[in-house]
């Protein structure tokens, strides 16, 4: 039982942090960004590149990880969405975008890291061992706390800076936060950013762990749909109590029902359908967000 | 009027005489038999894509044809192999499920709207994914092998279909077929968006609120058209499995669902031929981008973008804006 609670902890944490940039870009643009999965492996390769084949420090990986996601989530609204919203008689018109560039994205990782499976040397060794009932390595509390900190950190930020205030009063109502002098074009391209950095900085602690490779982004990216899904689209402690939630199930799937085979996820796709008959906004969401 | 009618209608007629006469005729003349099953694939992807423009008539995004295609095949390939039913039998049926599960699992989700249909529809493909694995009856990963080719279909001793397995050129046959199945599809939905219900979709792609308060039976509405769509895809799912001759849980992927999408979107959603015009496309632009190589995924992404960002409204919305007038 312990030992499913701090599996739960730690893959909620992970999996909130995939979900709060998703979720982030959508309460913002409006777009469902197809391509978050490849983001988050694409910050995997770049901490790859520089942590376990460059030999750089662990920190400056994640930082460049951060940086290369964020310049690439700016660009890309800048010079994809952005033109594509204004000019596009439907706003779906930016799901074939975002599919497109998800597909783009797995075409330039392919090209620069090819297909195999990469991992990075481990950051810590040892495993912390409570008495035989809770069995950890290091490395994973190392990243799990890591990830709550960061989760904080941007939690804190979107609440009390005044980039975080515009973004919010962004999502909440655009022209109305454009009439009190927000520069909406702006502050759309720093969240956009923002979220590919989340995406990117969740990829660049994972690879410690998980390693990374090509085939990742399509089941992330649909992970962090259910997700968001939960919790309700558009909502940052929506997303953030989709992956906790998220990430229970899976602990406690893995420990329960392994004899049965493979159907934690046919359980929970399951349950999920369910659950949004009776509540189709999610946990926290605005009906129809 | 009378002008403009007697244009389309020869249009309709060049497209059908190009269909059944001038491709078959070009094809045996170059002897590029390859482009049987291509063009093949095209029809039936393409039918498959009309039932998810027909849910975006609604103002549904629907990703989870895959997973109705992904039924058809199965029931289809159960019902011939197992029950030993006649492939001509257990196409309709496929239909018929894949109906019958979408009008089950849309009762709840169709009160879902924009993204959040669209993100539980992608979801829907990965559970029908992940059934086919887990239940019995569809033998898991191994997939369902040798299906037979379709046979004899015969009223009082005229045969109206020959056995397949006997004809010495199955794949033509089976390029018949399935451009009668698409050239069919198509003219009932130009039917149906020229219908009483296709003016009622219309009005609840606008607006659903004011559509309800009108008196459109909305719920009503959006079932009949999630099963019609649903039908398309079964059908198409189990003309493929039926001339790949199996069916594996892979065969219909998330990526397929999203293909069905992007055929949509690509041919525009605002005219009933696009799917056809998109799957044309999309499947002829990446078979031919195939010499490239290792670049393939990266130029077809690429013209997608690029494609996306010169015509945000598919590839329909260029033809002329004079003919564009006459024709509303």
């Amino acid at each position: 039982m312990e030992q499913i609670l701090a599996n739960g902890i730690y893959l909620g944490a992970q999996y909130a942090m995939i979900a709060l940039g998703l979720t982030l870009i959508f309460a913002l643009m409006n777009v469902l960004n197809f391509a978050h999965g490849q983001m988050y492996v694409l910050g995997g390769f770049v901490t790859y590149t520089f942590y376990g084949q460059l030999g750089w420090p662990f920190a400056f990986a994640l930082l460049m990880s951060c940086i290369t996601l964020a310049v690439l989530g700016a660009l890309i609204e800048r010079y994809l969405f952005a033109p594509v919203i204004k000019r596009s008689s439907r706003e779906e018109s930016t799901m074939l975008l975002a599919a497109g560039l998800a597909f783009l994205f797995d075409a330039m990782i392919l090209l620069l890291f090819g297909e195999k499976q990469r991992g990075v040397p481990k950051l810590v060794d040892g495993v912390f061992n409570w008495d035989f009932r809770v069995i950890m390595p290091y490395d994973r509390i190392l990243i799990g706390a890591l990830a709550i900190v960061s989760i904080v950190a941007f939690i804190l930020f979107m609440q009390y800076s005044k980039t975080g205030r515009a973004l919010r009063a962004l999502a909440q109502d655009r022209s109305a936060a454009q009439l009190m002098g927000v520069n909406v074009d702006r502050y759309s391209m720093v969240g956009f950013a923002l979220g590919a950095m989340l995406a990117g900085l969740v990829g660049g602690l994972l690879v410690t762990i998980t390693g990374v490779n090509l085939g990742m982004g399509g089941p992330t990216s649909i992970q962090a749909f259910i997700m968001v899904m939960i919790g309700g689209a558009g909502v940052i402690s929506g997303a953030i109590a989709g992956g906790i939630i998220l990430g229970f199930l899976e602990a406690t799937g893995l420990a329960l029902l392994s004899q049965y085979g493979d159907i934690t996820y046919l359980l929970i796709f399951v349950s999920l359908m369910i659950f949004l008959a009776i509540r189709p906004q999610g946990l926290m969401g605005k009906p129809w967000g | 009027m009378t002008k403009f009618v007697a244009a389309r209608s020869g249009g309709v007629a060049l497209f059908l005489v190009t269909l059944f006469i001038a491709v078959p005729a070009l094809i045996s003349a170059s002897g590029r038999t390859d482009f049987y099953f291509t063009l093949t694939s095209v029809a039936i992807l393409s039918i498959a894509s009309a039932g998810v423009w027909l849910t975006f008539y609604i103002g549904r995004i629907n990703i989870g044809q895959g997973a109705f295609a992904l039924i058809g095949a199965y029931v289809s390939a159960i019902l011939v192999t197992k029950a030993g039913m006649s492939f001509w039998l257990s196409l309709p049926l496929a239909g018929l499920f894949a109906a019958l599960v979408a009008i089950l699992i849309g009762l709840p989700i169709l009160r879902l709207r924009g993204v959040y249909f669209a993100m539980i529809t992608l979801v829907l493909t990965q559970v029908v994914t992940l059934t086919a694995l887990a239940v019995p009856i569809t033998n898991g990963a191994k997939g369902i092998t040798s299906i037979p080719l379709p046979g004899e279909l015969s009223i009082f001793g005229l045969t109206l279909i020959p056995d397949f397995g006997s004809l010495d050129n199955s794949r033509l046959a089976f390029y018949y077929t399935a451009c009668l199945l698409m050239v069919l599809t198509f003219a009932g939905m130009y039917r149906l968006v020229n219908s009483r219900l296709g003016h009622l979709c219309r009005s609840m792609q606008q607006n659903e609120e004011l559509a309800s308060s009108i008196g459109v039976n909305i719920a009503y509405v959006r079932i009949i058209v999630f099963a019609i769509s649903s039908f398309l895809g079964g059908i198409a799912g189990a003309m493929f499995g039926s001339i790949a001759q199996s069916v594996y849980p892979s065969s219909f992927q998330v990526a397929d669902s999203v293909n069905f999408m992007l055929n949509c979107f690509l041919g525009g959603l605002g005219y009933v031929f696009g799917p056809m015009l998109g799957t044309l496309v999309l499947y002829f632009g990446w078979d031919l981008l195939f010499e490239l190589g290792q670049f393939q995924l990266l130029v077809y992404s690429g013209l997608l973008i690029l494609l996306m960002l010169v015509l945000p409204n598919g590839l329909l919305s260029l033809r002329l804006p004079q003919r564009k007038g006459t024709s509303e």
